[in-house]
């Protein structure tokens, strides 16, 4: 690694200094054009009036975020209450998307840890060997792993003819089987930024404690793991803001009853009988809650690197 | 003294941990690629080697829909990626060959947005402002939408890779009168190069990959791999899905491969 300090040096030169404006233009305009301004009229579809067979018509309504919050009774002339069908959907994605990254970091950590601790010739290979199945497309790892889960499949035929359970384990169309489809679908995101921080991670400090007669397992809580953090967290976001809009973990591997808000958003749309300035809300409060746990987490670490 | 220092940093159970994290990530994949050349017409039990599944994906019933469906996939992804890549490469000059600038801070930004805003929000979000410029959906408007969410995945390699060439280089040509365009053309380019094939392919592989955005933005008669994959499965996994699963699997692992030993090869210089 010569780029250490020469990176510092030369990351921002002004060698192609007037051209500047021409050189940024084509990405101004095409992220500005198909991702910024689409965003933008997104927000403005969500103040829409809905036009039955998907589409809006413009006039300013705020009924997609009345109708998301709040319970008019069937036909809007009730007190409004509080309309919990939809929030809870946000709620159980939220707790889907949390019991994945738990998951993630039990196994991640673990793994990022033992490889960051190879020799430094075979490091790379076993990077190289975890992200290998996320460059794989994300539709085929998920039916794969619908393949595997199958009551009649290949896993279950294992875990019988070693003794292990007599009768197929149902695991298809549970929460677990939607958290084991989002950490697999994100788990390099965990392994990647830990694996990162253990590798800059002084090992003299553990040796310090084991001086001071700290066991394994206090080294590791009281000294490694503090040190690691921003790696972990980074981990964790990485892992968990995919997980929250994920589509097809819980479609393919949840069945029906396991709606979270990839799928609330993606019914709106797709087919006839969706609510477009519904569907528009529901993603516009889907994108609030990342951009906030984005912001609380950016905040955070600027702290710790002053500190 | 050293046995000491490496046994500090051994946990028991780490390496068992490791393990079974790849298994978890494999099993999968190679139970899929493993049936997909079983001789059964039924998905659960094994009955022989064939390669009658790959057969079927070529000459079978559904293969002029796959055949479609793979020409619309790689035709895009071959597209966006190129066109992605000389944005990016672009975007990488001005952003760190610039100077300093006022909307620098935004321009990164702008650059990252794709990867900050969820997946299905830009789909959404994609689908309504087509919708409402009343442009037609199909092949045109799954390109454009991956031009612009490949990228930022093309802009990381350049963008690492060109911080960590000194401007000496640029500087050293130019003092020789070259012109700009010369400096950047015959000195920075080249060696931005392997940034720019990690790029590439990164772009490539992101397209490729992409059902979430490709099924809200595609319309209705146009089908991409995923999208006729997905539609496939919501019948069940039939044994020439797995074959197709196969096909593609491979073309992602050669490709990251082949990005792998570019990236190697070249620190070894």
């Amino acid at each position: 690694m010569a780029g250490g300090a020469a990176s510092g040096g030369s990351a921002q030169t002004d060698t192609f200094k007037e051209s500047r404006t021409w050189l940024l233009m084509p990405s101004w305009l095409v992220l500005g054009f198909f991702i910024l301004i689409p965003v933008l009229m997104m927000l403005l579809y969500s103040f829409l009036t809905k036009e039955f067979r998907g589409g809006v018509i413009w006039e300013f309504s705020l009924s997609a975020y009345d109708q998301f919050f709040f319970d008019r009774g069937l036909f809007g002339d009730e007190e409004p209450s509080i309309e919990w069908t939809y929030i809870n959907i946000f709620w159980r994605s939220i707790w889907q998307a949390g019991a994945a990254t738990i998951l993630s970091l039990l196994i991640g950590f673990p793994t990022a840890y033992f490889i960051a601790t190879r020799p430094a010739e075979s490091r790379q290979m076993w990077v190289f060997l975890v992200t290998i199945p996320y460059w794989v497309n994300l539709l085929i790892r998920t039916i794969s792993m619908k393949f595997l889960l199958r009551d009649q499949g290949p896993l279950n035929d294992f875990l019988m003819a070693i003794g292990f359970v007599d009768s197929p384990v149902h695991i298809i169309n549970t929460d677990f089987a939607v958290q084991l489809g989002l950490f697999y679908s994100y788990l390099p995101f965990m392994v990647l930024p830990i694996y990162a921080a253990v590798e800059r991670y002084n090992f003299s400090l553990s040796e310090a404690a084991a001086d001071l007669y700290a066991t394994k397992w206090q080294t590791l809580r009281k000294v490694l793991l503090p040190a690691v953090k921003p790696g972990v967290i980074a981990g964790c976001i990485l892992v968990f803001v995919p997980s929250l809009g994920s589509f097809l973990a819980p479609d393919l591997l949840g069945g029906a009853k396991n709606f979270m808000i990839g799928s609330l958003i993606e019914e709106q749309f797709k087919g006839n009988a969706g609510n477009w300035p519904f569907g528009a809300a529901a993603s516009m409060i889907l994108l609030s809650l990342v951009m906030v746990i984005l912001m609380i987490s950016a905040r955070k670490s600027n702290k710790g690197g002053e500190g | 003294m050293a046995q000491a220092g490496e046994d500090i940093k051994k946990y028991p159970g780490f390496m068992g941990i490791t393990i079974f994290c790849l298994l978890i990530l494999y099993a999968p994949l190679i139970v899929v690629m493993v049936y997909s050349f079983n001789e059964s017409k039924s998905i659960t039990e094994w009955q022989g080697l064939s390669l009658k599944w790959y057969v079927d994906v070529f000459v079978g019933p559904e293969s002029a829909k796959f055949k479609e469906a793979a020409l619309n996939s790689f035709s895009i992804a071959i597209t966006a990626a190129i066109a992605a890549t000389i944005i990016a490469t672009s975007a990488a000059t001005g952003m760190l060959r610039g100077g300093a600038f006022k909307g620098r801070g935004l321009s990164f930004a702008l650059i990252n947005l794709p990867l900050i805003v969820p997946e299905i929000v830009t789909a959404v979000a994609t689908l309504i402002f087509f919708s409402a410029i009343g442009f037609e959906r199909g092949y045109l408007t799954i390109l454009v939408a991956h031009i612009a969410f490949c990228i930022p995945f093309a802009y990381m390699p350049i963008a690492a890779r060109m911080q960590g060439i000194e401007d000496t280089y640029e500087q050293a040509a130019l003092d020789l009168y070259a012109t700009k365009a010369q400096a950047f053309k015959r000195v920075l380019l080249p060696l931005l190069m392997p940034g720019v094939i990690s790029g590439f392919i990164l772009a490539f592989i992101i397209s490729l990959d992409d059902f979430i955005i490709t099924n809200f933005v595609k319309g209705a008669g146009i089908e991409t791999l995923p999208t006729a994959i997905f539609g496939a499965v919501k019948q069940g996994i039939k044994p020439n899905i797995m074959a197709i699963s196969t096909m593609l699997l491979g073309v992602s692992i050669v490709m990251v491969t082949v990005s792998y030993f570019v990236g190697k090869s070249d620190q070894k210089k």
